[in-house]
């Protein structure tokens, strides 16, 4: 049931995977790069060029049974190059969010999977699981839960750790939000390591939740986040590299 | 204004808001009666009217962009600008915004602090409205009507789900109307 659907198919073909951002395809190669990524990214900006003209995307697209809208979602998604520190590549989705249609082609992709599901919940993790949960919610008929950092949550919560690069992270829920046996979907923009999610889960299911999916907009696959997730398929628009 | 005295007087809708709307005692302290809207969010009808109400009043007047003032601004106004064919724009805490950010400074109870915006996500002339859960002194919305108006942009009107007593005649915020749709639940409407 986990599908990935990759805008980068359209511009490499063989694995490994590496990004097909049209928007990283315009930039210069930074000098940060191994000579094996070197090799990658010229062969990268070539393909990219050639794929840009928007007929042949879709053409590809379809032979590939790829979703025609992601070739859009993917390039509308912005990359930053050293946020919050130098070596990381950030998924900036704020520009996806400037853009109409990309920004309606997502919801309406996650909508028509989720829809008629027996779905009563969608859980979004702080901060920009707010953005893509609500939505969501709406469309499908279900509750949209909230999930935040520590003491932002006004009455009696329920809390799970997490572990980051140096110490320890909280998410928190209200008690109450769910009941067991309901069935949730979880959101977030993008799934790096996994931790956040992995704790969303844990959280969830020690209530009695059944996790259907977690569905984020962007996956990082190196970092291997998928497999903190348990029995939880994962379902991504986009991939993208991490660094 | 009030949703009330504008159009929606005896409306059905806003005492299902109103209803479903929480109110926590002595949260962040003593003396404070919070708003929580988290209780609006799990009841699908009432979260579906309050963005059915705002999409409504919005829909016809060439708006452009929907500004949201993180975090709870965030659950309501991307379903705005979807339903209204509007980009959606997070204001945000100082440091989450990877790109180059223009910022506000705004007063807080004790000290200070400030509202981000990306420089290139709104431009000149375009027709704004900024959504917030719940106003209170006004601070947190004229920062961000300063970060529009720094753009060149138009706020059209400030929007919120719950406006406390200190907005209650005051239609305006910084020279900018408001719009406001209930008054704070009382601790019997607890539930």
């Amino acid at each position: 049931m986990q599908s990935i659907i990759c805008s980068h198919h359209l511009c490499l073909a063989p694995p490994p995977t590496v990004l097909c951002n049209r928007l990283l395809c315009h930039r210069v190669p930074s000098i940060r790069l191994t000579n094996h990524r070197s090799a990658t990214t010229s062969l990268r900006l070539f393909t990219c060029a050639a794929a840009s003209k928007k007929s042949e995307i879709m053409a590809a697209a379809k032979e590939d049974g790829q979703d025609p809208r992601i070739p859009k979602i993917a390039s509308s998604i912005r990359v930053i190059p050293d946020f919050p520190k130098p070596g990381i590549m950030f998924q900036d989705i704020t520009t996806l969010l400037l853009d109409t249609e990309a920004f309606k082609d997502t919801i309406d992709i996650f909508v028509e999977r989720y829809k008629g599901k027996g779905i009563s919940v969608v859980a979004g993790v702080e901060a920009r699981g707010f953005i893509f949960g609500p939505p969501i919610a709406l469309a499908i008929g279900a509750k949209f839960v909230p999930m935040r950092k520590p003491k932002k949550l006004p009455g009696k919560v329920i809390s799970e750790e997490y572990s980051l690069e140096y110490g320890t992270d909280k998410i928190e829920m209200h008690v109450g939000a769910v009941e067991p046996g309901e069935r949730a979907i979880i959101i977030d923009d993008l799934i790096a390591t996994g931790g956040t999610l992995a704790a969303a889960i844990r959280l969830l299911e020690r209530v009695g939740v059944k996790i259907v999916e977690c569905a984020c907009v962007i996956e990082l696959p190196e970092l291997k986040g998928r497999e903190k997730l348990g029995d939880a398929p994962l379902f991504i628009l986009v991939t993208s590299d991490a660094a | 204004m009030f949703a009330a005295e504008n159009g929606l007087k005896g409306d059905p809708r806003l005492e299902a808001i109103s209803a479903a709307i929480r109110v926590v005692p002595n949260f962040p302290k003593k003396g404070i009666m919070f708003q929580d809207i988290t209780t609006l969010l799990l009841d699908h009808k009432a979260f579906k009217h309050t963005i059915d109400i705002f999409v409504d009043r919005y829909k016809d007047m060439q708006i452009s962009v929907v500004a949201g003032v993180e975090a709870r601004g965030f659950m309501f106004g991307p379903s705005i600008a979807l339903a209204i064919g509007a980009k959606f724009v997070p204001l945000r805490k100082p440091g989450k915004l990877p790109g180059k950010v223009i910022s506000e400074s705004y007063e807080l109870e004790y000290g200070h602090d400030r509202l981000e915006m990306h420089v290139d996500a709104v431009e000149p002339l375009e027709r704004v409205i900024i959504i917030d859960d719940l106003v209170a002194t006004g601070g947190t919305l004229s920062a961000a009507i300063s970060l529009m108006e720094s753009q060149g942009a138009e706020v059209v009107e400030c929007a919120c789900v719950i406006g406390l007593p200190e907005v209650k005649g005051q239609h305006k915020l910084k020279g900018k109307p408001l719009y406001v749709l209930v008054e704070p639940s009382g601790l019997d409407e607890f539930c």
